[in-house]
Parts: C-alpha cells; sequence; structure tokens
C-alpha cells in the first residue's frame, strides 16, 4: 500500500525519530512510504488559540499538498484530530484521509503484531486527542501489548491531562505546571523507565518536566517502541 | 475587578488546604457520576434525549415562556420578569418583605446570601432547578420547608415545555450532579411567584454558541471532571459559574470585553473529559475554540498587534510556504543548539519563557526530519 507521511512540524524539527520510526514500521510491514516535501504544519495550534484566519490558511495549504493521496498516516494524534474535526468547520467538505498511526495499522492494515523488541518497562500515557478527539481506544496497547521483552506497567489516573493544552501550557503557565507535577507523580510511581504515547507534543512537556527533575525517565513516541530492534 | 484567570489561578494553586479538598472531593463525585452512570444501558439515550429537550426548549423560549406565564397566573402565582440582578433582588424586596433566602446558583447571581429561617419567616426565597411551561410548575431539588409563601427565583433558559420533559431530566440530574439514583427530594410548585431572570441570558441566546451552552441544566458534572477547575476551585473563574461551562457561559452572557472574561475561554487544556460527562452533551472544548476565535479577532483591530497576534502571523505565514519553512527551520535550530547545554535548553526568552519556567525543552537535532529523509 501507498501512503502517504505527515510527519508533523513538531516531529520534524525536534524529533524526527518519530517519523524515521514509522517509516521503518510501515516498510518492515512492507508498504511504500511517500513524504510531501510542501507539507509544513497542520494549524493546530492557530486553531485552538483562535488565530482561525491563519489556520484555514494552513487547512487550505494541507489539503492541496495532500491532494491525491489515499491514505495520509501521521504519528500525531491531535494533528489527526484538527484535520478531522476542525477542517470540516475551516474549510468545509470532507477532510482528508488522515489517520493517526496506531489507528492505521490497526484499523487500515489490521495489524498488531509488527515486529518490535524493547526490553524496558513502559509506561502508556493515553493522551486526551488520542482517547477522547480520536477514540482510540486500546489500539495504541494492542499494538504494545505485542512487544516483546517489554513490560508494560499500570498509569494511574492515566486520562487525565498532563497540562500541555498547546498555549495553554504557557497561557496559564502555572496551572499547566501544577497538572504535569501530578503526572510526573503518578509517571514515577509505575516504576517505568520509558513513557511513551502517540502525541509527540503531549511527551514534549511531560518530557521537560521528567528532565527538570533529572528523573532519569525518558520519553519516546510509540512508533520508536514499534520500531525497536532491542535499544 | 476581578483578575485575569492566570493570576487568580496562581494564587489560588498556593492555597494548601482548598487543593486538598477539591482533589478529594471531584475526585469522589466522579467517581460517584461513573458508578450511576454505568449502572443504566441507554445512558447515551438518555443523554441524547436530553439534549434534545434542552435544545428545543430554547429554540421555542419565546412560547414556553409566555405559555408558563399563563399556567403560572392561572394556578394563582405571579410571574415578574427581571431584566438584570438588581431588577430581580428588587423584586424580590416587593414580593417577599419579610423573607427567609436559601442557597441556590441564581440567588447568588443576583446577590441573595442566604439568610432567615424559612420556618418563621412569611416568604421563602428560593432558587428553580426546572420550570414546566404546560402546567406553570416550579421543580426545586431540595425541600425549601416554608412555613409561609415561596418565591422562586429562575433564569428563563431554565424552562422546558412538558412534563414529561422531566422523566428525562430528573434522570440525567441526579446522576451527573451527585452520582445519586433519584435525587433524595424533589418538590414541585404549581401556581407560586416566581421572578424571572434575564441578566445577560437573552444577548447568549442569540448567538449560536450561547444557545448550545445555556442547555446547561447546572449538574456541575464538567467541574468534577476538569482538571483545571480541580486544582484552582471555582474563585478564578470569576463569576457565578465555575468551570468550564462558567468559562464559556459568562464571557456569553456579559461580554468579553473586560481582561478577565476575554481570559476565561483559554482556561482550559481541551482535554475534552468536560465533554465526556455533560449530560447534555454541550461541546465544551469546540465552544471554547470558538470563544478563542472571537477573543482573538477583538483584538485584531488594535492599532498596534499584540506580541502573541505579530507571532502567529510570522508563523503561519513562515508555514505557508514550503521553503521559507525549511529556512526558518534551519535558522532556529542553529539557534536553539545555541541556547541549548547537554542537548537540553533550561531557559528560553520573551513568551517561551514561561515553557522554560518549570520545564527543559530538548535541543533540536542538527537533522531533522525532512534532511534526514532527503539523504536516504
Amino acid at each position: 500500500m501507498r501512503v502517504a507521511l505527515f510527519v508533523s512540524c513538531v516531529n520534524d524539527a525536534l524529533f524526527p525519530r518519530t517519523g524515521r520510526s514509522v517509516v521503518a514500521v510501515l516498510e518492515r510491514l512492507g508498504h511504500e512510504v511517500v513524504f510531501e516535501p510542501a507539507q509544513t504544519c497542520c494549524g493546530q495550534m492557530h486553531w485552538t488559540t483562535g488565530y482561525h484566519r491563519e489556520a484555514e490558511g494552513l487547512a487550505r495549504r494541507f489539503c492541496e499538498v495532500f491532494a491525491g493521496h489515499d491514505a495520509i498516516v501521521t504519528p500525531s494524534a491531535s494533528c489527526a484530530a484538527t484535520v478531522r474535526n476542525a477542517y470540516p468547520r475551516l474549510v468545509g467538505g470532507d477532510p482528508p484521509p488522515v489517520h493517526e498511526f496506531t489507528e492505521f495499522l490497526t484499523d487500515v492494515l489490521g495489524v498488531t503484531d509488527v515486529g518490535a523488541v524493547f526490553p524496558h518497562r513502559v509506561a502508556y500515557q493515553p493522551t486526551c486527542h488520542s482517547l477522547r478527539a480520536l477514540g482510540l481506544g486500546d489500539r495504541p496497547l494492542r499494538l504494545l501489548r505485542e512487544v516483546r521483552g517489554m513490560e508494560l506497567a499500570d498509569l494511574d489516573r492515566a486520562e487525565e491531562c498532563c497540562g500541555f493544552g498547546g498555549t495553554f501550557a504557557v497561557k496559564n503557565a502555572d496551572v499547566s505546571v501544577a497538572m504535569v507535577a501530578d503526572k510526573v507523580r503518578h509517571l514515577r510511581d509505575t516504576g517505568a523507565d520509558v513513557v511513551c504515547a502517540v502525541d509527540t507534543s503531549c511527551l514534549t512537556h511531560i518530557g521537560g518536566a521528567l528532565s527538570r527533575l533529572r528523573s532519569g525517565v525518558r520519553t519516546v513516541h510509540l512508533a520508536e517502541i514499534l520500531a525497536g530492534a532491542g535499544s | 475587578m476581578t483578575e485575569k484567570f492566570a493570576v487568580a489561578a496562581g494564587e489560588a494553586l498556593r492555597d494548601t488546604g482548598m487543593r486538598r479538598a477539591l482533589r478529594l472531593a471531584t475526585a469522589s463525585a466522579r467517581d460517584r457520576r461513573a458508578d450511576a452512570v454505568a449502572e443504566l444501558p441507554d445512558w447515551e439515550a438518555l443523554r441524547d434525549a436530553g439534549s434534545a429537550i434542552r435544545r428545543r426548549a430554547l429554540l421555542d423560549l419565546d412560547a414556553l415562556l409566555t405559555g408558563l406565564e399563563a399556567a403560572v397566573t392561572e394556578a394563582g402565582g405571579r410571574v415578574r420578569w427581571a431584566g438584570n440582578a438588581a431588577s430581580a433582588r428588587r423584586i424580590v424586596e416587593e414580593l417577599a418583605p419579610d423573607r427567609a433566602v436559601l442557597a441556590g446558583a441564581v440567588l447568588a447571581e443576583i446577590g441573595l446570601e442566604p439568610c432567615g429561617d424559612p420556618a418563621e419567616a412569611a416568604c421563602t426565597v428560593t432558587g428553580a432547578d426546572f420550570l414546566v411551561a404546560e402546567t406553570g410548575t416550579v421543580v426545586v431539588l431540595a425541600d425549601p420547608a416554608p412555613a409561609g409563601a415561596l418565591v422562586a427565583v429562575a433564569g428563563i433558559e431554565q424552562v422546558v415545555a412538558r412534563w414529561r420533559d422531566l422523566e428525562v431530566l430528573l434522570q440525567l440530574w441526579p446522576r451527573s450532579a451527585g452520582g445519586s439514583r433519584m435525587n433524595p427530594v424533589t418538590t414541585m410548585w404549581t401556581g407560586i411567584d416566581l421572578v424571572l431572570l434575564d441578566n445577560g441570558r437573552t444577548r447568549a441566546l442569540g448567538d449560536p454558541l450561547g444557545r448550545e451552552a445555556l442547555t446547561c441544566i447546572r449538574c456541575t458534572a464538567c467541574s468534577s471532571a476538569c482538571p483545571v477547575y480541580e486544582r484552582v476551585g471555582a474563585g478564578p473563574y470569576g463569576g457565578v459559574l465555575p468551570g468550564p461551562i462558567g468559562a464559556v457561559l459568562t464571557p456569553l452572557m456579559h461580554g468579553i470585553g473586560p481582561a478577565h472574561r476575554a481570559s476565561l475561554p483559554f482556561a482550559s487544556t481541551l482535554c475534552g473529559a468536560c465533554a465526556d460527562v455533560c449530560p447534555v452533551r454541550i461541546d465544551l472544548p469546540g465552544l471554547l475554540v470558538m470563544l478563542r476565535a472571537r477573543v482573538v479577532e477583538s483584538r485584531r483591530r488594535r492599532p498596534v498587534p499584540t506580541p502573541e497576534l505579530a507571532l502567529m502571523r510570522s508563523l503561519a505565514w513562515t508555514m505557508s510556504e514550503g521553503r521559507r519553512y525549511e529556512q526558518a527551520l534551519a535558522q532556529t535550530t542553529r539557534w536553539a543548539r545555541v541556547l541549548s547545554r547537554n542537548g537540553t535548553i533550561k531557559r528560553l526568552p520573551g513568551l517561551f519563557g514561561k515553557w522554560t519556567e518549570a520545564r527543559d525543552l530538548p535541543a533540536p537535532p542538527r537533522q531533522g526530519f525532512r534532511a534526514w529523509w532527503r539523504g536516504r
């Protein structure tokens, strides 16, 4: 199958390993990945912060860049939710066929075992957009349960927001920090060495707090675990 | 003058006792609600019905209110109309000169503090939870236990068309509000004096966003579900109504002019926990996003753009062309790497400084994704 990758601006700039891992998994499963070099940003931050004129421009651009693709995969649940839920309001019509990465693997390709090895104790954070905006349910967990050598830790209050919320993290920094402090406490209680999710921006937030505390716990996108061959 | 949400929240976060009390109270409310809702196999259908009942009531509000007035009058009560809080207080003083006042959200809205003893006063003033237009009935989800006459104060949006609409609402409300199967004491009064309060509701009703928000049945499930409310409590929301619904209804009823009310729609991570529990399916995150756009639009006309507007515009401009984006990416990466130590950025300038107050940021790697893709 021919799949267009929307890597997302955050992954493009800060976490290229996320994109490389998506490519690795899809190619390992025998699919062809294409990358439209004109892609930039889906406009999520402009949309959620209220800059809808700017978001509309970026949404139109996204639709042009990905026109003609039957399947677009993105390792960002919040970007997928933006395209799916906000684009009809911003530009009208059916949104481009964007799939969040784990949704694509489980629903479209019908796989849960992608042959991954990841010998670590891992906590999974179901991010708000993956859980409530996209309704991914246990799809990411179904993939994680098939990973060899991995111990999946139970996370208390997993479904509670980490406090990121896009520009909320700076506009309401105090509340945001209070929330991530609790998230970090629950994560550390699991004894996990690695925290994973399907949204890099939430991971940047959680990881930023873990790093400031010198916790030694690291964050990885779930795709990196699925691409893992034992690192 | 009320402070902006972020400022008031910063102070509230330091209140150790409140933090503890709220943590326990919201956790318990969430658990009780979840248990009560799980018992009903048709909960989602009930939510649909509740939403439809409330939406229809607001669309027919003019007819329902005149019908309600006629029915109350016919049953022997008086209906008085109050445009704002001060007018409502005056009417209450007139209708009930010797009175006890009970606690209630609408009563707090018009500035009436609880006082007196209903067992002794000639008149008891109560809030109302629902009004039924066809019968002229005031539904109070408590027992006001008045010795004398009863005067109810209600928002004009609290009316529903038919008696049988209560079948749905009286299932939704107790399970959402307190996790009860049914409300312990529900009293229904037909033909009592009724003060109908506008106080910004007509303004909200003229707006599609406001019409959705006013379907609220004041159960407070969204507040208990909200991780922001759990940490800051009701205070920073200013108005009478806290939590996510307050963050949309207060600006919709009274406008986004003052800085405090303009800050309310931003007091959410848009996590969606509120929408998941709302018994009448109000799309709270969607309303918050649309209200944010109103606030942003109101600021575009300023002669000097806010730093945020300048940043957002320049980002959108950068993102609107592939080459421009790549050049900006390369430049930002270089600067970010200069600011970093051991692959970590610990302090950022300007608007981004709020991030690094408590959180690190990883330095961008030399080779971004697209560079890697090109080179493979």
